[in-house]
């Protein structure tokens, strides 16, 4: 990339101690520029395309619009299959929402056991956990695949959802988080009020871990959102497919049905929506969390 | 998930002791161990999950099918020890595949989290103006699912659909973005696309998490932007280029959603283009022991290598 024009600041910037040159400004503007336009230039691409019919998307230029048929694709998404793409959503929603949810809820307390808790073998539990952030889930996906046809549960929503609500990282994040947010003496305090330990997680320790619950939550959320092995090797029938997946098996389709390559990129973009929208409008949450993650 | 028994007992009995510390010592024996009550709701699917599949893979992986009776003959699978292991090994699409992600890895690594350090830094700068809109852009792509992502790019790259494509070939030269020498690499830019901004607000947040005094400092002594992201940020937030790198490796090890959509669209992507690939392709045709063997290898190699950048630069840090 253009990686090559920042150094040509340095002599400018460090010139002055605190005044910052203009030239340098300059400089590191153009760069960021260039790079919005290489990060958002994709997702306008598909903004636009999404608007057209399946011979302008051929035809016409493909950076700028032709005849608006935004809301033809749009019916044609949804009615599509008798609306298996509806179905799709709320598959991904109950995978990714309620996945990630009952593994944020799991993560957060043994994260706060390790943390707030001294037992034996504490340490070797959380080393195992922190192994378990090293295996990466896709060389879990065919083992996992073989042992659920023993139990002959594949093709099944569990098969996909319970490997999804095991999150290590999200252990390893919330035990440091436990450890500097919440301090001892709250819980000390709490006991000889005479809260139970439920209490004491529930009512103090979830809500002062808060930020990095909800950073667990999203960053589960959107693994299994994006999980693409998972469901390729568990399952089979398209009523069971989560959002992400249903999309590429239209895409595998589309040499057979040519219709379906506007469906693809309408679906994208519905698909993509929602998921900016909660990243960015919880974005101060997740950096805080993120910032405690990285840093120790 | 406390259970009735473990708070009941502190509601009833020892509501009016002191507990000291908060470890569990013997005098408070009735309360059973509440951190297993924390532990285990997470550990019983770990172990099922996690730790299960693992070793059933590892299980798996030392039989071998064998076929009695010629080629329309029974199969069945036999114990074979470490001879699937050979066979991975000696097999030339698995180490092409490794090759590949190798290649892959080294060049697309670097490359990310270079340009994630800079737009960090720069971002973290006084010389950056409209830091929240570019933090935000430069974000948007990770919130895009890799298949859609692949997707998108898939489109940006064919003949037919570009206009990127279309305008290069009015300049003169359009690069076949699908062949053979460059489909590599056009994966390696989606994938660059996707996490960049990722990995840089992981290095943004901890270059946020720095004590503004430090700077203070360096600013007396009259060290400029550049000098003082070189001498002074870089290796404070050394931990999160760490913990980039590691997950970074884990993820190019892993490479399988961008080729598998590519390949809808080119030939150039066989079935065993990747390791994981070629575990998927070769299970799914059912000869699972080798699968797994391929499974636990490369699983086994991820852990070596992420483990071994973590012990090198852990070794590094204690050097300083």
């Amino acid at each position: 990339m253009s990686a090559s024009t920042h150094t040509g600041s340095r002599p400018a910037s460090t010139r002055g101690p605190r005044e910052v040159s203009r030239l340098s400004v300059v400089i590191a503007m153009v760069f960021l520029v260039a790079l919005a336009v290489y990060f958002l230039l994709p997702v306008y691409w598909l903004v636009v395309n999404a608007t057209k019919t399946q011979s302008d998307l051929v035809t016409s230029n493909g950076f700028w619009f032709a005849d608006w048929a935004l809301w033809d694709n749009l019916k044609g998404l949804f009615t599509r299959d008798d609306g298996v793409f509806i179905r799709w959503v709320l598959n991904s929603v109950l995978y990714a929402g309620i996945g990630a949810a009952v593994g944020t809820l799991l993560a957060a307390m043994a994260g706060f056991a390790l943390a707030k808790y001294r037992f034996r073998g504490r340490e070797a539990i959380f080393s195992v956990i922190l192994g378990g952030v090293l295996v990466p889930a896709t060389a879990l996906a065919l083992p996992l695949f073989l042992l659920f046809a023993k139990a002959s549960q594949t093709d099944t929503i569990w098969a996909v959802f319970l490997p999804s609500i095991v999150s290590p990282f999200g252990v390893y994040l919330s035990r440091i988080f436990a450890a500097s947010a919440v301090p001892d003496e709250i819980i000390e305090a709490a006991r000889i009020d005479g809260a139970t330990e439920r209490r004491i997680f529930f009512g103090i320790a979830a809500r002062l871990m808060a930020p990095a619950l909800v950073t667990i939550f999203l960053f589960q959320f959107i693994a299994i959102w994006n999980n693409f092995l998972l469901p390729r090797v568990m399952l089979n029938d398209a009523k069971l497919y989560p959002l992400t997946y249903g999309l590429f098996y239209w895409q595998t389709q589309i040499s057979r049905d040519p219709q379906l390559q506007t469906l693809v990129i309408v679906g994208s973009l519905v698909s993509v929506v929602p998921l900016i929208v909660v990243f960015l409008s919880l974005q101060r949450f997740w950096q805080a969390g993120l910032a405690a993650g990285s840093v120790k | 998930m406390s259970t009735p028994s473990a708070t009941d007992a502190i509601e009833t009995g020892s509501g009016d002791r002191t507990p000291a510390r908060l470890e569990t010592d013997p005098g408070k024996a009735r309360q059973r161990r509440p951190w297993l009550w924390f532990l285990l709701p997470f550990l019983v699917p770990f172990v099922l999950f996690y730790l299960l599949p693992i070793g059933y893979a590892v299980y798996q992986s030392l039989f071998k099918i064998q076929r009695t009776g010629g080629l329309f003959g029974k199969s069945e699978q036999v114990f074979a020890g470490f001879a699937q292991y050979a066979d991975v090994f000696a097999d030339e699409t698995f180490r092409q595949g490794v090759l590949r992600v190798l290649l892959f890895g080294i060049v697309q690594v670097p490359v990310m989290l270079g340009l994630a350090l800079l737009t960090a830094l720069l971002l973290d700068s006084a010389v950056a103006r409209l830091k929240r809109f570019f933090r935000i852009a430069f974000f948007v792509p990770y919130g895009i699912p890799g298949v859609i992502a692949a997707l998108m790019w898939a489109f940006l790259y064919s003949p037919q659909l570009s206009p990127i494509v279309s305008l290069l070939n009015d300049v003169g030269t359009a690069p076949d973005f699908l062949g053979s020498s460059l489909i590599l690499w056009s994966m390696a830019n989606v994938t660059t696309w996707t996490y960049t901004g990722y990995n840089m607000l992981i290095i943004f947040a901890a270059l946020q998490a720095l004590p503004q005094e430090i700077f203070e400092a360096s600013r007396i002594d009259g060290a400029g932007g550049v000098r003082t992201a070189v001498s002074i940020k870089i290796p404070l937030v050394f931990p999160a280029l760490v913990l980039t790198t590691v997950f970074s490796i884990i993820g190019t090890l892993q490479l399988f959603t961008e080729p598998v959509v590519f390949q809808t669209i080119s030939t150039n992507v066989t079935s065993g283009y990747t390791p994981n690939m070629q575990a998927y392709a070769v299970a799914a045709s059912n000869n699972y022991s080798f699968s797994a063997a391929l499974s636990v290898v490369l699983a086994v190699a991820t852990f070596i290598l992420s483990f071994g950048f973590l012990r090198f630069t852990q070794r590094r840090g204690e050097a300083l």
